[in-house]
């Protein structure tokens, strides 16, 4: 870093989402810029249908813009085949989602070897790296346990060890605290900041809780598809 | 990564257990019809080739033409042979072992107070020579007793047991009608032809003494000639065709008013027919094999549905289409192939059993095990594929969210 200028990681220019077509028509998202440096610690608010999951979904390469352009470390996804998106995600991106996702009757090291199995990693490097990851999120003493036996908050710390074992540009959070109590939704954000903090990770996360907000380093309010306010957090807007 | 999908199919697999078992019933039922038909089938075939052979391979059997159509449309039957057509083939047909002119005659034969309904054969020794039938005890008839027409018999089998039961019949006199013959000779046992018919259940004598005394005439009804090993029975055919045609004084456009037939055409029409028969059942069985793939893509399109979380999970890690495609098509064929495994294990143990119970060798056929194999796994890939492609294509963004 010679100038304190990163390149932005994820860069939206004018990034539309429309559903159906003609007066039916609906903008979920109308018109967002916005970019997302490496590194940082990202939350994005806003109510119901404000157009923030519409938003993680297209950073995710799960979906396509209507308009506008996406650059994903300079590479064009709107331009980009649904297999290469898929490719994109292999190996770029990391996801934790709110019903956390896991495969049941699948041990936990077993679930978070999965993006490895993926990208052809052999099965001893897998099994290792696997353990490390959960040894991270500290539950190398349940890599055995399928994730039924396993309680919503060990859950979601198996389903973040499964996004960071491939270790990934961005870890996509999607209401990840949303399924849990507020002592163990506190553990995670502390945990996902602490993994931000340590290891330099991107996390993007979509929350309509102030407080799991408040654990970011920046805050996107969004409504009815546009973005209403965007401040580092500890600024007032 | 084939293998890892396969290991990972296997794992969905055995999750549950019962519902897989259910699923491969169909397979399973499938092969072990097909395995089971074809291999029982397959014993009939060699039993009915086995048992024609036992009446002589390498036989003509010539016989004068019946229900032609005389004039009126009057039923007819063409003339009979003579002694004399028997021997002007034997004489002039180069190839032969021998030539048994025969008649026959059906009558109640009698010893004592034992009394049995049987076939009467007249006949020479050539007979004995083209049926390749050996004696079980006595002797044949001697060329005095063939010629003069002599009261003297031989017994098959069966009119022995009938008429003396475990008591030695030679010298002993039974009576035919109302004569009276002397049995020089007993016969060896031939079992059931491949008709049904027991062949052991016939009193040979003279083909003179039946002529004279008991049908009172000089006919003689069929002629069975036996073709020298290695000599091509249809050239022979040819032969005795033209000289009895010669001898009947048949005109050129006539048709034939007798026929040869050879011995092996038979063996190939009641082969044909177990054949026929075989393909038949095997096709119904086939039938239940499309059945159980029915019920593999059923049972696949369910799992899809609700796996739809995992996929979705999947496709956001990153897996292509064709490898979530690869994956259910490899589940669904992992289950065909191990259900057609199964259906071969089950088919050949029921047609073990069958075999035994019916009387029929069991004939192993490695060409339908491996054709029933290689059958269930394509089941399994086309039935497989519908369910797989959907999985494929789902849309990873619903699919995550799926309840």
């Amino acid at each position: 870093m010679t100038s304190g200028f990163t390149p932005p990681l994820i860069e939206f220019h004018k990034v539309a989402k429309v559903y159906g077509q003609g007066t039916a028509a609906m903008r979920a998202l109308d018109g967002v810029d916005l970019s997302v440096r490496a590194g940082e610690f990202v939350a994005m608010m806003g109510p119901s249908g404000s157009g923030k999951s519409t938003c993680l979904n297209i950073l995710g390469c799960l979906d396509t813009p209507s308009e506008g352009s996406y650059h994903f470390e300079d590479v064009p996804v709107e331009r980009l085949s649904r297999d290469q998106r898929a490719l994109l995600r292999r190996h770029f991106i990391g996801f934790i989602f709110q019903g956390f996702n896991l495969l049941n009757r699948t041990s936990a090291l077993e679930n978070v070897e999965l993006p490895l199995i993926y990208r052809k990693v052999p099965a001893r490097v897998r099994h290792e790296k696997a353990l490390e990851a959960l040894t991270a999120v500290g539950l190398a003493n349940w890599a055995h346990h399928a994730p039924g036996e396993l309680s919503g908050g060990q859950q979601q710390r198996v389903a973040i060890a499964r996004a960071l074992v491939g270790q990934p540009r961005v870890l996509l959070a999607d209401e990840p605290t949303g399924n849990l109590d507020s002592v163990r939704s506190r553990e995670i954000a502390a945990m996902l900041r602490e993994f931000n903090r340590q290891k330099g990770i991107t996390i993007v996360m979509v929350t309509h809780e102030p407080e799991m907000a408040a654990y970011a380093d920046r805050q996107i309010h969004f409504q009815d598809g546009t973005i209403t306010m965007d401040k580092q957090n500890g600024e007032t807007p | 990564m084939l293998w890892e999908t396969f290991l990972l199919a296997q794992r969905t697999i055995r999750r549950n257990v019962l519902r897989s078992s259910l699923t491969i019933l169909g397979i399973v039922i499938g092969v072990a019809a097909v395995i089971t038909m074809v291999t029982l089938g397959s014993g009939a075939t060699a039993k009915v080739t086995s048992d024609i052979a036992s009446l002589g391979t390498n036989t003509l059997h010539v016989r004068p033409g019946q229900g032609m159509r005389g004039p009126g449309g009057a039923r007819t039957s063409a003339d009979a042979f003579t002694v004399e057509d028997a021997e002007a083939i034997r004489n002039n047909v180069a190839g032969l072992v021998a030539v048994a002119p025969t008649a026959s005659a059906s009558s109640q034969a009698i010893h004592g107070s034992a009394n049995w309904s049987t076939a009467i054969t007249g006949t020479t020794n050539a007979f004995f020579q083209v049926k390749d039938w050996a004696l079980a005890r006595g002797r044949l008839f001697s060329e005095g007793e063939t010629k003069a027409g002599k009261s003297v018999c031989l017994l098959g089998q069966t009119v022995r047991k009938e008429l003396f039961g475990e008591a030695s019949p030679l010298g002993q006199t039974i009576r035919l009608g109302k004569i009276s013959f002397k049995v020089i000779g007993t016969l060896q046992e031939k079992g059931q032809s491949g008709f049904g018919t027991d062949q052991d259940d016939l009193v040979v004598i003279p083909l003179r003494t039946l002529q004279r005394r008991i049908n009172g005439n000089t006919d003689v009804q069929s002629m069975l000639v036996a073709v020298g090993d290695g000599v091509a029975t249809t050239a022979v055919q040819g032969h005795i065709e033209d000289l009895m045609r010669e001898r009947r004084k048949i005109r050129s456009d006539q048709d034939d008013d007798f026929h040869v037939r050879d011995m092996k055409e038979i063996i190939d029409t009641l082969t044909g027919t177990t054949t026929v028969l075989t393909a038949l059942l095997s096709a119904v069985a086939g039938v239940s094999l499309l059945v159980g793939g029915i019920g593999i893509m059923n049972i696949m399109l369910v799992s899809v549905t609700e796996r739809t979380r995992e996929i979705g999970t999947r496709l956001a890690i990153g897996a292509l289409e064709r490898e979530v495609l690869m994956q259910f098509l490899v589940e669904s064929v992992v289950l065909s192939t191990f259900g057609g495994m199964i259906g071969i294990a089950l088919g050949l143990c029921a047609a073990g059993l069958g075999s035994y119970f019916i009387g029929v060798p069991f004939v192993f056929k490695p060409g339908i095990v491996a054709a029933s194999f290689l059958f269930s796994a394509m089941v399994g890939m086309v039935f497989g594929y519908v369910p797989a492609r959907k999985a494929a294509r789902l849309n990873p963004i619903e699919a995550l969210r799926y309840e």
